[in-house]
């Protein structure tokens, strides 16, 4: 399966030069960016690992790629995604969100039920992947030579 | 002034309902309505009977008025201008004191401005353009009870229009058929399903299997694509303690929204949002009925007033038009609505219909929800016009799609986020709409089905409720 979180995920993976474009969008409209990994894809999982605080006063989109670039070599088998803020008054919330990498393989989830009185039924969703600790999740997970998915398309 | 207290009936303006001098105060709340005066009825004075009926007066004289500080509580006519290009029509403005209102309810609000006087015989007609409310009275309604950005963070969706379909046929199926139709739609992409107006509990289909069925759809299709995903289970119904049964079961399955129609009045929407607030639930609402008195020019309440009340009512996403789809909705009043239902503060603007300026002091804004007759081939349109805090309904254009409804949805998916990609990434996405979302489809085949498909499917008709650009009291 291919979960489909984040603004993109029913296009073809970004191209570095396309991330570049979205990056060029957020730096236009003052929105700092920060990266963020996990490799539990729930989709309630809100709080990722930030790589490093939010890069506030980093303007320079080519530096910006850079660190998409070392936190996908660092983390392969992790989803990473890119995150706009927009910190203005009535907003203080993500303005955009979009994966950047993927697991070279996603298992996906299982959907549990626990049936109850009245034909009622409790749903859960259980990522496969967190069955395993983590960090030992996604095929050779944060070994620095695992491949990472690309351009898998719809 | 002694003649003003003799009985008998004098003319409203003379009564101190007219006062052209009025300078309106930061507390007050101030109105424009559209007057059409009967023959031989002279503006100022239709104005004042406006402001008379709408706060104390009666047809006559009363002495009892006397009995209280009655300048404070008359409401004030101080402006008319005539409607520019239309003969016998007048745009009249009343402020009314704080005072005058209860704190927190629609209902009283609306008792008083639109209670008596839309009958009163010597106006032909009567339109209750813009209301500007102040932040004194804003303050006393906690609005809606999540808000476009709580409710991004709680679905963990950004920086593209949200996406849902009406599960059509809107009446005749069986609860394991509609739960089918939520499930494909929901796999192949949207992000939320929605009942219709008219679904309640029909014998066709009762509310509680509908519900079940739903959210085993819901689930499912969480499961299948990892995202969060909704239905807005309808939760009208004759009496308020069917309707907080409902909410409540709804909400005990786990369902992430519940909607209302507008037909169920201002003091029930209120309460269901207390409830919404209460419980962490979003609070949908289908403007059911609205254009029965919305739509008219000369006659009715705007929508625009609609949108206001509704806001401050509380509700997180409102139906508020298209422009592009198959329901009235002149271009320029749509972003007028859009204005209303998501600015923080804005200026008059008499080129969307905006009479006042207007300050929500940071009350969270409601979600315009566009629905009615629109497909993936007017994605560019759609984004021109209504923007990105919107949830575009494809109903049609999502479960007439030729290969199927989860490929309908994925269809409308790949559309929008190419449009969004296309225009963040710099581009003319407006005049290059068409050929984004042909290259977009040589990737994508449901897409490609659609476009040709819709591709030229328009709705074009003159829109009756337009704007005047009217001038702006200074």
């Amino acid at each position: 399966m291919r979960i489909t979180q984040g603004t993109f995920s029913f296009l073809p993976d970004l191209t570095d030069d396309e991330i570049r474009l979205q990056i060029d969008y957020a730096l236009a409209h003052e929105w700092p960016l920060s990266i963020e990994f996990t490799d539990d894809p729930h989709p309630r999982n809100t709080y990722w690992e930030m790589w490093g605080l939010p890069m506030f006063d980093l303007q320079d989109p080519a530096a910006l790629l850079d660190e998409v670039r070392a936190c996908r070599e660092e983390h392969p088998e992790h989803y990473v995604r890119v995150i706009a803020y927009d910190a203005s008054l009535g907003r203080q919330t993500v303005a955009l969100s979009f994966l950047v990498n993927r697991p070279s393989e996603e298992p996906g989830f299982r959907l549990e039920r626990q049936e109850g009185k009245d034909r009622q039924i409790a749903y859960t969703t259980h990522a496969y992947a967190t069955d395993r600790p983590s960090g030992q999740r996604y095929g050779r997970a944060d070994s620095g030579r695992g491949a990472r998915s690309n351009g898998h398309g719809r | 002034m002694a003649d003003r207290w003799s009985a008998g009936v004098i003319p409203y303006a003379e009564m101190g309902y007219w006062q052209p001098d009025y300078e309106p105060k930061d507390t007050d709340i101030l109105c424009a309505f559209r007057v059409t005066p009967q023959e031989g009825v002279p503006p100022e004075e239709a104005g004042a009977a406006v402001a008379g009926e709408s706060s104390t007066a009666t047809w006559t004289v009363v002495w009892t008025d006397r009995l209280t500080t009655y300048e404070h509580y008359q409401a004030k006519c101080y402006r008319v201008d005539a409607v520019p290009g239309v003969d016998g029509q007048w745009i009249a403005y009343i402020a009314y004191d704080l005072d005058l209102f209860e704190e927190g309810s629609i209902a009283n609000l609306t008792s008083s401005i639109i209670g008596n006087v839309f009958g009163f015989k010597p106006l032909k007609a009567l339109r209750l353009e813009d209301m500007r409310i102040p932040t004194q009275y804003v303050k006393t309604f906690q609005g809606p009870p999540h808000g476009i950005v709580q409710e991004r963070e709680y679905l963990n969706k950004f920086g593209r229009p949200l996406l849902g379909a009406t599960t059509k046929p809107k009446l005749g199926l069986s609860s394991r058929n509609y739960g089918r139709v939520v499930y494909e739609a929901l796999r192949g992409g949207l992000d939320f399903t929605k009942d219709d107006e008219n679904i309640n509990s029909q014998p066709f289909m009762r509310w509680r299997d509908r519900y079940l069925a739903c959210m085993e759809a819901v689930n499912k299709a969480q499961a299948e694509t990892g995202e969060v995903k909704g239905h807005y289970l309808n939760i009208t119904a004759g009496d308020m303690e069917e309707m907080y049964e409902r909410a409540e079961f709804a909400r005990d399955l786990g369902s992430v929204i519940v909607m209302l129609d507008l037909t169920v009045g201002y003091t029930a929407i209120q309460s269901m949002s207390k409830w919404a607030r209460r419980n962490g639930v979003i609070l949908h609402l289908h403007r059911a009925g609205h254009a029965t008195y919305t739509r008219q020019k000369n006659h009715g309440v705007s929508f625009r007033v609609i949108s206001k009340w509704m806001r401050l009512a509380g509700v997180d996403h409102i139906h508020a038009g298209t422009v592009v789809g198959k329901l009235e909705g002149d271009p320029a009043s749509v972003h007028g609505f859009y204005d209303v239902l998501r600015k923080n503060s804005y200026a008059a603007d008499p080129s969307k219909g905006l009479f006042f300026d207007q300050e929500w002091a940071s009350m969270p804004a409601t979600l315009p929800v566009a629905s009615g007759g629109i497909h993936a081939g007017q994605m560019h349109q759609l984004l021109h016009h209504l923007g990105e805090d919107t949830i575009l309904q494809f109903g049609g254009g999502t479960i007439g799609h030729p290969m199927g409804i989860a490929q309908g949805a994925e269809a409308n998916r790949v559309a929008v986020e190419a449009m969004i990609k296309a225009r963040n990434e710099g581009r003319d996405y407006l005049a290059e709409g068409p050929d984004i979302l042909r290259d977009a489809g040589k990737r994508n085949k449901p897409l490609e089905m659609a476009l040709s498909t819709w591709g030229d499917i328009t709705f074009d008709y003159a829109s009756t409720d337009t704007v005047d650009a009217t001038p702006t009291p200074s």
